[in-house]
């Protein structure tokens, strides 16, 4: 604290290079839109006003996955979208988090049949898992919350 | 008589033992058609201008196993300038899934019959692009078979949870 105080008049502040990076990842991390079903809507509601993932410093939903770092999977996946997800992922550039918002994606949900594959977890990697079907803005931003948490915990040594 | 109760009079007319049955409930009349004769009864509905039944509202089937013959395709057809209806059904046993295409008559009748290839497997012969329209094109079996499984996956309890665990394809980076 003490440098801080002393140079906080001069406008500089210190910290690690991991906590700077860690800092930046969390707070401009944009997310892809992947609205599939009924949780898009509530997807949408949460970075309407009333609820404002803006707060984070996610207010840009991008409809390209070259600009997108976080991949919401909202809704269920058929195995005719699976490899479409995939491709998707694989587009995005590094580093790449996804979350999988309901039940649907996280384990299949109600729908435990041929179509829909069970857990999106099959196909792309899963940070974070967010329950509910759907699950309402504040439990999504929950979990938008607890990823950064987890971002936060990065070590620069787990980067190379 | 209603415009749909001369319809069924002319058809009976027209095609005698081809119309095998002809159910009426509530107010719906359902005729049985013989596969053989099916696209002469579609094109003898449409381009007769009495009758003029031109569009093929919706071309579905459903599956009676294990009873036989197993599929029935069902044309519901709608005339619009007298506005009435009329059912056509199609009896097509499991072994010989096999049906004259409709796409001569009507053209909608196209991506209708690629669904009803991809659910139940039935083949239209003549029918100009015959492939799957829902499923992935790689998919083995047609889903709307009663004899197809239903579900994919176990349901997970406590009990079960790391039998089933052990065999989930989880997707690594």
């Amino acid at each position: 604290m003490g440098l801080e105080q002393k140079l906080g008049n001069m406008g500089v502040v210190t910290t690690t290079l991991e906590q700077a990076i860690n800092w930046g990842r969390t707070n401009a991390m944009w997310p892809m839109l992947f609205g599939l079903a009924c949780c898009a809507i509530e997807m949408i509601s949460t970075v309407m006003p009333s609820n404002d993932m803006s707060r984070f410093g996610m207010e840009l939903m991008r409809a390209s996955p070259r600009q997108a770092d976080l991949m919401i999977v909202a809704g269920r996946v058929s195995r005719k979208m699976a490899p479409v997800l995939r491709r998707l992922y694989d587009q995005m550039p590094e580093p790449k988090w996804v979350i999988a918002m309901g039940d649907c994606a996280s384990c299949g949900g109600i729908f435990n049949n041929y179509a829909i594959v069970q857990g999106v977890d099959e196909v792309v990697p899963v940070d974070v898992y967010v329950a509910g079907c759907p699950p309402r803005p504040e439990a999504l931003m929950h979990g938008i919350l607890t990823l950064h948490e987890k971002i936060k915990q990065e070590k620069i040594k787990d980067w190379a | 008589m209603t415009h749909t109760a001369d319809t069924v009079a002319a058809l009976r007319e027209r095609f005698g033992a081809a119309i095998e049955d002809v159910v009426e409930f509530r107010g719906e009349t359902t005729v049985v058609v013989a596969r053989a004769a099916l696209v002469d009864t579609l094109r003898f509905l449409k381009e007769t201008p009495a009758l003029g039944f031109s569009f093929l509202a919706n071309l579905t089937a459903y599956d009676d196993w294990p009873a036989e013959p197993r599929f029935n395709v069902v044309y519901q057809l709608r005339n619009l300038s007298r506005p009435s209806n009329l059912r056509l059904k199609v009896r097509v046993p499991g072994d010989d899934p096999v049906m004259p295409t409709a796409t001569g008559v009507f053209i909608g009748a196209n991506w209708q019959e690629r669904e009803l290839w991809d659910m139940f497997g039935l083949q239209f012969t003549g029918h100009p692009d015959l492939r799957r329209i829902l499923m992935p094109e790689d998919w083995q079996g047609h889903p709307l078979r009663k004899d197809y499984p239903l579900g994919y996956e176990e349901v997970e309890f406590t009990f079960n949870f790391e039998e089933i665990e052990k065999k989930k394809p989880y997707a690594k980076e």
